[in-house]
């Protein structure tokens, strides 16, 4: 039942996304258009990718806070690389920024497993860390357009059966990762791990090493996220994407993927994502002011929490014998 | 020599300054079934944590099978063959039975976990223990009695060749503890040796071969249950009479000072109605998890969905929050002492002075005179023991901490408190002087209330016990107008386990 319970919190964020697109799409009919969809996709690729990350390292009880600058400064090694080498192959590139990312995510992990130390502090540590290593890396200029690799630019604007590119990468992530989570042990013991800390100790889950692999595995997501966020943006400075780990956060929370570990669903994570996509791309269409949009994101997000966080407090413990409860559901 | 299957020698186990086990041998063969038996705080908890490799013991060795274990983490003692069935139920409670059961050795087939054959597995596994729930449940939605059950699935469906049962009965009805006996016996003709770590002497005689004592972290008395005596037992255990270890209460219950009435709750409790009279102890005996401390917890204005109708001297109550029913004159103190009760890295000082910081306001700033005189004179009438009044809580023993968080409560000069499991987790010597404290406050004329999961505590201080099953009041008895079979009887619903049976 309570399976039942948690995949109608689903089927009813998608309806919200459904009622808000046809509201909005109402009023300035080119919302619905394929051509706006795709921007919206577009959009949320990158975050759906982001957020695949950071729901690992929520699952089990922590959080990632520099994913942001961890995606700026992965996108600005990529980009100094790709205009000191112009010759370079796309593959080259990719698993570039794969590697960097998973070394900064797996310098978040090592902090927190050898030092034993808060996720929050660690990563927020890490946040300005990272982003001070651009300013280094890039002595501050900006790279532009003009200077930006050719392949960078051109993998966000390939299509492929009909679909964006990014929309590709972003789903062959929530594919593999939602198998992972659902069929790998290590993707089972994420859940335990955030679930009941204590009890994962008693039935000899590795901790560390399943810390270790959620921490590297955002990183990774976060560089391969800088790769295409440069790409299609076609700059890399040193406040790219800046405050961005703060809308992948949300978009987990909206999605069900709880702050306090062990709970959440790739659908769920992934329609957090839609959410967001779609209400920031709504906002423009219908002429609100620019000053209010982000008001009016942040407060949608508040409120959609807040439904959340009501419908997932329970009533107190068990204890009456259950013949009065059945008898009264009845 | 050999014939034994688990020998332990000359372990030692220090937590910090503080020693927990000394120079304690066991030794267990197969096919047998071992009971420690010791009181809270003797060490049987760390044995098994020592055991099932969750902390390392500095001293001392062990051997499985004649090989010489280390025990370096949870994972090699599992591999090794020891699985515990753990007091404290350690669940995932957002995952599925099936999954709890396999958690940290998922069913694999190809590198992905085999979800068909690991819920046919436990199914089968849960039909065999009588568990009336499918093994697709999520651990959320199973009461206490069946979470144990889902512990004892887990410990059965590996191979293990020992199976330590840390008060595995604690939650479950009579009728499942029988069927639980059958299991404890099955593996121990399986040739298992089983280690049961129980406080119920019933258990000990219905189940054991042997025993072994533990008091104070040293091991004191073993040998075989044929030639054992109740009595015998309980002196080893306790290293004294239980004469010497409960007071006497001299004081006569008074007026009528708070009156309880049609205390409900939609899921934790119904109709529970009681009076407490000044100079009176009320001890409220129930199993863990039967809903006295949710009744409590009604009472401190902490639970917000309860009804029911209080009148403390007169004056009707309608609590909202604590601070209403401190200015009542009423107290708590919780259960938990180190997440509800006590802060431990405060000092003794300012743990005392945290519950009446108001009073010691002089404008905006607190008067430290006021709080230190307090202090003093809580540490002497409680007789803390501890260095200084700056020493922080932690570097106190467990019951001088339990004393520090009633005097925090005694600095409100409350007329009734209200004590959750106060010697919980405490050795005997701290025990004592908790009875004595309790003894001296209705001496003085304070009422207090006692909720216990230990009977002898309650049917040698309380003048009234009231018993709780499933959220209800059973039953209540004067002050040696029942025996103890009578009590637990009524606690865990025996009448209507053997109603079923019949």
């Amino acid at each position: 039942m309570k399976q039942l319970l948690q995949a109608r919190r689903e089927w009813l964020l998608l309806a919200i996304i459904g009622v808000i697109a046809l509201a909005v799409g109402a009023r300035a009919p080119v919302f619905l258009s394929w051509r706006n969809g795709m921007d919206i996709a577009n959009d949320s690729a990158i975050l759906a990718i982001l957020v695949m990350g950071q729901m690992g390292v929520l699952l089990t009880r922590g959080i990632d806070l520099s994913v942001a600058s961890n995606l700026a400064l992965t996108g600005m090694v990529c980009a100094l690389v790709g205009r000191a080498m112009p010759g370079v192959p796309i593959g080259v590139l990719l698993l570039l920024a794969l590697a960097v990312g998973a070394a900064l995510g797996s310098l978040n992990g090592w902090l927190i497993t050898r030092f034993d130390l808060p996720p929050i502090v660690v990563t927020l540590g890490t946040l300005s860390a990272f982003r001070g290593a651009i300013f280094v890396a890039s002595k501050g200029a900006w790279i532009s357009d003009q200077d930006i690799h050719v392949a960078i630019k051109g993998l966000p604007r390939e299509q492929w059966l009909g679909l964006p590119a990014l929309v590709w990468f972003a789903l062959v992530v929530l594919v593999v990762w939602a198998v992972f989570l659902k069929l790998r042990r290590e993707g089972r013991e994420l859940y335990a791990l955030g679930g009941n800390p204590h009890a994962a100790q008693y039935v000899g889950i590795p901790v560390k090493s399943r810390l270790m692999l959620v921490y590297t595995l955002s990183g990774m997501l976060a560089g391969l996220a800088g790769l295409l966020w440069v790409g299609r943006y076609s700059i890399a400075y040193t406040e790219l994407a800046s405050g961005y780990e703060l809308t992948v956060v949300a978009a987990c929370v909206i999605g069900g993927v709880s702050i306090g570990g062990g709970v959440g669903s790739v659908l769920g994570a992934a329609l957090g994502v839609l959410f967001i996509g779609v209400v920031n791309g709504a906002l423009p269409v219908i002429q609100v002011s620019p000053f209010w949009q982000q008001a009016i994101a942040g407060a949608v997000i508040l409120i959609s929490v807040m439904v959340n966080a009501r419908a997932e407090r329970r009533g107190g413990r068990l204890i009456l014998e259950r013949v009065d409860m059945k008898g009264r559901a009845a | 020599m050999t014939d034994f299957l688990l020998q332990l020698r000359g372990i030692h186990k220090r937590y910090g300054a503080v020693t927990v086990l000394k120079d304690v041998d066991l030794d267990l063969r197969a096919g047998e079934v071992l009971a420690l038996i010791g009181e809270n705080g003797a060490g049987k908890s760390t044995m098994v944590k020592l055991l099932t490799g969750v902390v390392p013991f500095e001293e001392g060795t062990i051997l499985l099978n004649g090989q010489l274990q280390k025990f370096a983490n949870a994972r090699a003692s599992q591999a090794a063959g020891i699985l515990a069935v753990h007091q404290e139920t350690v669940m995932f409670e957002e995952l599925s039975v099936a999954e709890n059961i396999f958690m940290g050795r998922h069913l694999l087939r190809g590198g992905l976990v085999d979800w068909a054959t690991m819920n046919t597995q436990a199914q089968a596994v849960l039909t065999h223990i009588g568990a009336r729930f499918v093994a697709t449940t999520l651990v959320k939605d199973l009461s206490l009695a069946e979470r144990h059950l889902v512990e004892i699935a887990r410990a059965l469906s590996q191979k293990a060749s020992v199976v330590i049962l840390d008060e595995p009965t604690a939650a479950l009805s009579q009728q499942e503890i029988r069927d639980f006996y059958g299991i404890v016996r099955q593996l121990r003709d399986q040739g298992v040796g089983v280690i049961f770590i129980t406080h119920k002497f019933d258990e000990i005689f219905a189940v054991a071969d042997r025993y072994l004592v533990l008091r104070d972290g040293a091991a004191v008395g073993s040998g075989v249950i044929a030639e054992a005596t109740e009595q015998g037992l309980v002196k080893l255990m306790a290293g004294r009479a239980i004469d010497q270890i409960y007071p006497h209460v001299n004081s006569v219950p008074g007026e009528v000072v708070m009156e309880v009435k049609n205390l409900s709750h939609p899921t934790e409790f119904n109709n529970l109605s009681f009076a407490l009279k000044r100079g009176e102890i009320l001890g409220f005996y129930g199993l863990v998890g039967s809903g006295r401390s949710e009744a409590m917890l009604a009472l401190m204005g902490l639970n917000p969905e309860a009804t029911g109708s209080f009148v403390v001297e007169g004056k009707p109550l309608q609590p909202r929050r604590p601070a209403d029913s401190i200015a009542a004159g009423l107290a708590y103190v919780p259960e938990e002492r180190q997440r509800q009760g006590g802060i431990l890295s405060f000092s003794v000082l300012q743990n005392i002075s945290l519950a009446g910081l108001a009073r010691f306001a002089r404008g905006p700033w607190l008067s430290q005179l006021q709080e230190s005189a307090l202090c003093s004179s809580m540490v002497a009438r409680l007789r803390i023991k501890t260095d200084s009044h700056d020493t922080p809580l932690s570097g106190l023993s467990g019951g001088n901490q339990q004393k520090v968080v009633i005097a925090k409560w005694l600095g409100l000069n409350p007329r009734i408190v209200i004590l959750d499991e106060p010697t919980k987790g405490i050795d005997v010597g701290a025990k004592q002087a908790v009875y004595q404290l309790i003894a001296e406050m209705v001496e003085q004329g304070l009422a207090v209330i006692l909720i216990s999961s230990e009977l002898p505590e309650v049917m040698n201080l309380a003048h009234r016990v009231v018993v709780m099953r499933r959220g209800l009041q059973v039953a209540e008895y004067a002050r040696g107008a029942a025996d103890a079979e009578c009590i637990v009887a009524a606690a865990s619903g025996l009448e209507m386990g053997e109603e079923v049976t019949a």
